[in-house]
């Protein structure tokens, strides 16, 4: 080795003075493939990541062109059911038909010619208008000059816990929303007021006219924003776990269903005294001097950022469903009664029932937030897979450890607290009832329900449920979270 | 039946350029001889007819306008007389590079017939005159010795030609470059841009002390800044990366090059403070979905149309590319993204890096280090307006408004760039024949770097 060094060396001084200059050539030669190749690579990334998002947007008037060559496919349940299906006459009309009406009126949504798509209508509007039927079979339509079958879109929708939670909702307006926590398949989805997607073209313009006010075309399970109520103490007991991470059982308060500081007041409802309570207890007896207290003793700034984490305030990791922002924040500047109003769920805070049911599942789950998807996969006319859509992982909203608390506490409310109307059943319920004042009316208020239940020998479910105006959550929310669990562990 | 025929031929057409873009890597590998050389150059001219074939025959099924085989047939007889002309009068001619300027120009014509035949003639028509042009290019580069004498001559008429155009263009055309004389259209920073490339390799072949270094880096800076001013901003970005690269390889200083791309960073965070129109681009960029309406239409309507378009493509005829606004010029890759597929698009650009590649190779290969200097600025300049243009439709980087040199629409840009091609096989023909003598001459020595790199024809 040694002995070749200098004869190395010899040889670059001898070399003409070009062979140097030829350097910088390959230098530049080099970082013009590499230039190269990110522009390749980032083509290909773009086809395979980020090219949906483009192909299904509604500006895309590419698909518009695929409906004349292609009959558009139907829309499954989990569990078979069509939940859309074209019907063509004799002429050759085509008719879009929901055989269940305004059951899956929002998540599945309508298409029309005219006003478009919405739901799983129009996220999966360029799968549906695709054909993957048999190649032959692609032929000979074309030789006959035929329309070929577009591919059905199959979702995690699942028609027993629809019909169930569509039911149970009643003649209420609000919404029911399900999950599954470790994959995050949406199983149900209601929203009322709803419409008829069968009728919706003709009705159309007396459904955008909303002469009553209800904005009947909102799909209130992604994009209603509602103000928590208790059930927002989640979120303030998971800020105060985590501002006092050795010592939160040891916090203890003495509840004489008033709390009073400066010129502030506030009332445990209908003003119940609790007595002594600890952290477990104020939540499972949703205390509300209690929270309010712990509001007044934390650090604001990471009481926000705890609700950062867990989402508030930015778009929700959910691809597909069209969702709101929810609102939460408190800064130095907030006032006594402000925080006090904050910390129980009042005050400016503002949340969806899929965010609420999104933070509920993380806990379920141990800390780990799955998407929330509702398109399972796609398959050809015949039954043939196309596309699957696995579950994606968000990461962890909060520590197993916090997770295990949460559960605890959510726990304790079903078997002692508000929730008890679901205790003793063949599953396991956790949960958090709210009863949400919204309006100038003192005791106007929406019925909350956040949860989940176990059993042994099924995949976990998650639940939010509200209904508007109709009162206190554990009376009028837990028995429709309840009718669904029966509904979902019944065998 | 016609549909099935579309179906078929979009595969067809894939595979044939698929099968051409390979023989353009393949064809480096060292253990070839000449003559197998030479065949793979001939079976690359078989792919690129057929698939140039298959695409009218499909054109012409979609649109039943017999008129477009009378086309066909002329371009058919143009490229063969290119190949064949370029076979006769110039024997030590890079078939590479006539290959693939005439696969470049080929899907050019393909994919400008599906969008406006009215445009397809007219770009055939600068073709054909810019082609006779470029075949007396090399033999001037042979003959004409005082070019590189010409120094300051170029960066007087470059800089007065972009002058005219940021002063009399700006007023009728906002911020596009062109201005128009009995009808005919120009676009002269597409010219300046070679005579730049001469100027710069003027001065830096004379000499490398820092004097000679700053005064060639005002009078480029002042090419640039005038392109800033009349808002072109890919020409603009052009410009100083030739610069930079060039610069570097003449003084083999790397400081010189990592501190203009510094201060060239410097001055882009300004540009993005000051000019509304950068801002915009790069809002488009960041986000187009957002600003879809307004800022982002563009970007997203080519987003629509390669995404739409797949791995396979819709077929030519069947998608919605005049849905692009200018899609003839710079989004031009968009829309053979959508019709031809992306894997027909990723050989494309696998193509123009060939092409790349060749010109900084045939750079390496030249002695004299004037010729060396122009052919590596001429290969800067292709390479990275390749670079820019894609990266723009893509959404890699935000869209600077360049065409994709040979492919879209425009007839200052065809010529230019055919014009780049005859300089490169000029300086390619002169080496060549140079390394003939030597090696006639037999004086025992070998030739050195002609072996290190490979010879490539």
């Amino acid at each position: 080795m040694k002995n070749k060094k200098p004869e190395n060396k010899q040889e670059s001084v001898q070399k003409p003075e070009k062979s140097v200059r030829n350097r910088e050539f390959a230098v530049i030669t080099y970082c013009f493939i590499g230039l190269f190749l990110c522009l390749m690579g980032y083509f290909v990334y773009f086809q395979i990541e980020k090219s949906e998002e483009f192909i299904n947007n509604s500006y895309n008037s590419r698909q518009e062109t695929f409906a004349e060559q292609i009959i558009r496919g139907e829309i499954h349940s989990a569990d078979g059911e069509i939940l859309a299906k074209t019907e063509t006459d004799s002429e050759g009309n085509e008719t879009r038909v929901y055989p269940y009406g305004n059951m899956f009126s929002h998540i599945v949504g309508y298409s029309t010619k005219q006003y478009g798509q919405s739901g799983v209508e129009s996220w999966a509007n360029f799968n549906l208008l695709r054909s993957n039927a048999f190649f032959l079979e692609k032929t000979v339509d074309d030789l006959t000059n035929q329309k070929s079958i577009g591919d059905n879109v199959i979702t995690t929708l699942n028609y027993d816990l629809q019909s169930i939670a569509y039911q149970s909702l009643g003649e209420y307006d609000g919404a029911v929303i399900v999950m599954e926590p470790a994959t995050g398949k949406i199983l149900a989805s209601v929203s009322k007021p709803d419409f008829n997607p069968n009728t919706v073209e003709a009705n159309w313009e007396a459904i955008v006219a909303d002469k009553e006010g209800e904005s009947a075309l909102l799909n209130r399970a992604t994009q209603g924003l509602y103000p928590p109520g208790s059930t927002f103490k989640i979120i303030t007991a998971l800020a105060y776990i985590q501002q006092n991470p050795t010592d939160y059982t040891a916090y203890t308060y003495s509840c004489t269903g008033s709390i009073q500081k400066n010129e502030s007041k506030l009332n445990c409802f209908s003003g119940e005294v609790h007595g002594n309570v600890n952290l477990e207890t104020s939540f499972s007896e949703s205390c509300n001097t209690s929270f309010a207290n712990i509001g007044l003793n934390m650090n604001l700034k990471d009481f926000t950022q705890t609700g950062e984490a867990l989402l508030f305030n930015q778009p929700l990791p959910v691809s597909k469903l069209e969702v709101s922002k929810s609102r939460f924040s408190l800064d130095k500047n907030a006032s006594i009664s402000e925080i006090m109003e904050t910390s129980i769920g009042q005050g400016k805070t503002l949340v969806t029932p899929l965010h609420m049911l999104m933070i509920t599942s993380a806990i379920a789950n141990d800390g780990l937030l799955m998407e929330p998807y509702v398109i399972d996969h796609t398959e050809n006319y015949e039954g043939a897979a196309v596309k699957t859509y696995e579950p994606v992982s968000y990461g962890e909203l909060m520590t197993i450890e916090e997770a295990q608390v949460l559960q605890s506490y959510m726990q304790k409310v079903v078997e002692e607290g508000t929730g008890s109307k679901l205790k003793g059943m063949s599953y396991q319920a956790a949960g958090k009832t709210g009863s949400a004042e919204y309006g100038t009316n003192k005791g106007d208020s929406h019925a909350w329900f956040v949860g989940y239940a176990h059993r042994d020998d099924k995949e976990d479910i998650a639940i939010a449920v509200i209904v508007e105006g109709a009162g206190i959550g554990s009376a009028h929310a837990v028995p429709i979270a309840k009718s669904i669990f029966d509904m979902y562990y019944r065998y | 039946m016609s549909n099935i025929f579309c179906e078929v031929s979009k595969y067809v057409m894939i595979v044939l350029f698929a099968l051409y873009t390979y023989e353009c890597f393949a064809v480096f590998r060292r253990k070839h001889t000449k003559e197998q050389q030479n065949i793979i150059f001939y079976r690359q001219n078989v792919w690129m007819f057929a698939l140039h074939l298959d695409a009218y025959l499909v054109l012409l099924d979609q649109t039943k306008n017999w008129g477009i085989i009378l086309f066909y047939g002329i371009q058919v007889i143009f490229f063969i007389s290119v190949i064949v002309n370029y076979k006769v009068l110039y024997k030590n001619a890079s078939k590479l590079l006539v290959n693939n300027m005439c696969m470049l120009l080929a899907i050019g014509f393909i994919i400008l017939t599906r969008l406006s035949v009215e445009r397809a003639f007219k770009q055939f028509g600068i073709a054909v005159a810019a082609m006779f042009l470029a075949l007396v290019v090399p033999f001037m580069i042979k003959k004409i010795r005082f070019i590189r004498k010409m120094t300051w001559f170029y960066a007087v008429i470059g800089l007065v030609a972009l002058g005219v155009v940021a002063i009399a263009g700006a007023v009728s055309y906002g911020a596009k470059l062109s201005f128009t004389i009995g009808g005919i259209t120009l676009q002269p920073s597409e010219f300046v841009k070679i005579i730049f490339v001469f100027f710069v390799a003027g001065m830096l072949h004379k000499s490398t002390e820092f004097k000679q270094v700053v005064i060639t880096t005002i009078i480029a800076a002042a090419h640039v800044i005038i392109l800033v001013l009349s808002k072109d901003l890919g020409g603009a970005l052009i410009f100083f990366i030739v610069y930079l690269v060039m610069l570097y390889v003449a003084t083999a200083k790397p400081l010189y090059f990592l501190g203009g791309l510094a201060s060239g960073s410097v001055a882009a965070v300004i540009a993005y403070a000051f000019f509304s129109h950068v801002q915009v681009r790069v809002m488009a960029w960041q986000d187009p979905l957002s600003v879809i309406d307004n800022e982002g239409y563009q970007i997203c309507q080519s987003l629509f149309a390669i995404g739409t378009g797949g791995w396979f493509g819709v077929g030519l005829n069947q998608g919605m590319p005049n849905k692009i606004p200018v899609v003839e010029q710079d989004f031009v890759f968009s829309a053979i993204s959508e019709e031809l597929g992306g894997i027909f698009a990723l050989c494309l650009i696998m193509v123009c890096m060939s092409c790349f590649l060749m010109f900084i190779n045939i750079a390496m290969q030249l002695k004299d280090g004037f010729y060396k200097l122009v052919a590596l600025g001429l290969g800067t300049t292709y390479g990275f307006q390749v670079f820019l243009t894609i990266g723009g439709v893509i959404k890699f980087i935000p869209s600077t408004g360049v065409t994709l040199p040979l492919v879209s629409y425009g007839g200052s840009s065809l010529l230019s760039t055919i014009i780049i091609f005859a300089i490169i096989q000029g300086f390619y023909i002169l080496k060549e024949s140079e390394g003939k003598r030597n090696e006639k001459q037999k004086t025992g020595k070998q030739t050195g770097i002609s072996t290190k790199t490979g010879k490539i024809r």
